[in-house]
């Protein structure tokens, strides 16, 4: 009994202890490097209010929003992947597959195309989640009540192209060449020069989007077995549909609206996860929400650390990333490795 | 002890009426099978069952409660349902696999209980998948997977198990073994019904067959009274060999129909 009962639960809590663990050390880690890297005395002192006004300008001004919105970006982004993996039941899955992120990236750079950008640090995240949502609805519309995850990519397909069409078109009408490079900055995906109306922005949204998508685990077990098989089990597949669609709309909507389109990481995360775990698509949702935190704060510190004129987009640098986990991948596919 | 009642319980796919007023009551510790030609409704029919396809017309009660307004954990507590083709999205090993078995029976927020871990024990045994436990489900040969899924529908302990082709793609050896299993589990008072379509097999080990023809069922009752020539050259437009429990189908009957 004891074998078969250790053996069904998996030994989730080391893999859950270790992630936090490596997320405590690369959030300590960007608290402390970049441009001026401050010692943990110093860090200390500034916590506790009696750090030296550059510790304490740098430590709240700068390092913790950044290291903030890196953790919760970062989680949320691995834990949408996970969930869509585990619903479309397909390991090319990600966070951008049904839109969401396109549609949140149109909305933000919809804010800086008509200047709504420069009024306050919140229009445009605010934009970015509206659009989010709005793309959603359209979903909704074009998806229909079907059930069938394929109908759900393609209409997921459909807004996605509708919404780079029109951050292309963005592109093409903008009036001078430093709108069009302000767009593609930030269309790169960064974290960088981020403040606290951009933490308090993103956390609402992105608790109530892992919230959702958390609560989804149990179906998407079910769901292994096909549909019927699913819904035989007892899940309403209705309902986690329309958990799962507005935890990504949310989510995601939210977390693109203040860093940016970062690919790759929802992709690649709940790869890096899966083999440590029972493989059950709910064994991977917390874990990659974990490592999603730790590995976006991670090659946010190489953005920083690199040394480069200009510095590097966080986007570009998970891009780069999300490379060799899949040649690995496809080896492995290939049984070559 | 459970007992599924049809009353002229009608399922529509698109515009086709893919089972038409079927009536039937269905009770514990019988083995039924369905048979019919391909096409006939018998998964529609099964689907029907289970609340997964809306009646277009009829009922489908279980102990007395209609099926279409109870909720789906209540159904999934009373009816196992084993669906057609071996379906498996997931690398997980026979144990994750036969654990799924108790969702259905797992309060919100909290993980398998002993009751839960002795429930998937036992269908283990029953299935005989104990040597199969840690291996990849994934990886199997097509016997051993239809075991351990088989073992994924015992674990729920429904009182009703519903199976859909249980024997396609399995050797004579395996079919044997699924159809003993089936039979044992009526026998300890469950009821069983299964779409079958192997003769000799529904003759050999169900009480009670319903033969399906184009959405309509045709005969229902003991195997020998259900598989006579004449229904199987009407139903399967094949002349048949019948030496009781062999049912060996010869030819295409050229007769019309």
């Amino acid at each position: 009994m004891v074998t078969i009962a250790s053996r069904l639960v998996p030994p989730r809590s080391m893999l859950v202890a270790g992630l936090i663990a490596l997320i405590l050390l690369a959030a300590t880690a960007s608290l402390m490097l970049g441009a001026v890297s401050l010692a943990p005395a110093r860090i200390f002192a500034a916590l506790a209010g009696r750090g030296d006004p550059i510790a304490t300008a740098i430590l709240f001004d700068l390092r913790m929003p950044r290291t903030i919105l890196g953790l919760v970006v970062g989680a949320m982004l691995g834990l949408a992947g996970a969930a869509l993996q585990g619903y479309l039941r397909n390991p090319l899955a990600e966070p951008s597959v049904l839109g969401a992120s396109n549609a949140a990236a149109l909305g933000a750079v919809c804010a800086i195309y008509f200047g709504l950008a420069e009024l306050h640090p919140v229009m445009l995240p605010l934009l970015a989640i509206l659009t989010g949502l709005g793309a959603l609805a359209l979903l909704f519309a074009l998806a229909g009540r079907s059930e069938s995850p394929l109908t759900l990519i393609l209409a997921g397909i459909a807004v996605a192209t509708l919404a780079s069409a029109a951050i292309s078109l963005s592109l093409n009408l903008s009036p001078n060449p430093f709108a069009a490079m302000e767009i593609m900055a930030w269309l790169m995906g960064s974290i960088e020069n981020r403040s606290f109306h951009h933490v308090w922005v993103a956390l609402p949204c992105i608790a109530v989007g892992a919230a959702l998508l958390l609560a989804d685990g149990r179906a998407l077990d079910a769901l292994t077995l096909g549909e019927d098989g699913a819904r035989a089990l007892g899940a309403d597949l209705r309902v986690t549909r329309l958990r799962l669609l507005l935890g990504v709309a949310i989510g995601v909507g939210g977390a693109v609206a203040v860093s940016g389109s970062i690919g790759f990481v929802g992709l690649i995360v709940p790869h890096l996860i899966r083999p440590l775990t029972d493989r059950s698509p709910s064994a991977i949702l917390l874990p990659s929400a974990l490592g999603g935190a730790a590995l976006l704060t991670l090659a946010d510190i190489g953005v920083r650390l690199i040394p480069s004129n200009v510095e590097l987009k966080l986007g570009v640098v998970t891009a780069f990333l999300g490379v060799p986990v899949f040649l690995v991948y496809l080896m492995r596919e290939r049984r070559l490795w | 002890m459970v007992t599924l009642s049809l009353d002229a319980a009608s399922v529509r796919l698109g515009r086709r009426l893919v089972v038409d007023a079927v009536s039937a009551t269905l009770g514990a510790g019988t083995l039924v099978g369905i048979i019919g030609p391909n096409g006939a409704g018998k998964s529609s029919l099964l689907r029907a069952m289970l609340g997964l396809v809306p009646l277009a017309s009829g009922s489908v009660t279980l102990d007395g409660e209609s099926v279409s307004a109870m909720a789906r954990g209540a159904i999934a507590r009373k009816l196992a349902y084993l669906p057609q083709g071996q379906l498996l999205h997931w690398p997980l090993t026979v144990e994750r696999l036969v654990a799924l078995g108790r969702l259905p029976h797992l309060a919100p927020m909290s993980a398998m209980s002993p009751a839960d871990i002795d429930a998937v024990e036992r269908a283990i045994e029953r299935a005989d998948v104990a040597g199969l436990r840690g291996r990849v489900a994934t990886e199997l040969s097509g016997g051993e997977r239809a075991r351990a899924l088989l073992a994924r529908t015992l674990a729920v302990e429904a009182p009703a198990l519903l199976a859909d082709e249980p024997l396609a793609s399995l050797d004579p050896g395996h079919q044997i073994d699924v159809m003993a299993l089936l039979r044992r589990e009526a026998r300890a008072g469950a009821l069983v019904v299964t779409v079958l379509h192997d003769l000799t097999m529904a003759a050999r080990y169900c009480d009670r067959l319903l033969l399906m023809d184009r959405g309509v069922l045709v005969a229902d009752g003991a195997p020998l009274d259900v598989l006579t020539a004449e229904r199987l050259r009407r139903v399967y437009g094949i002349s048949a060999m019948i030496d009781p429990p062999m049912i060996v189908p010869v030819a295409r009957s050229l007769e019309p129909l």
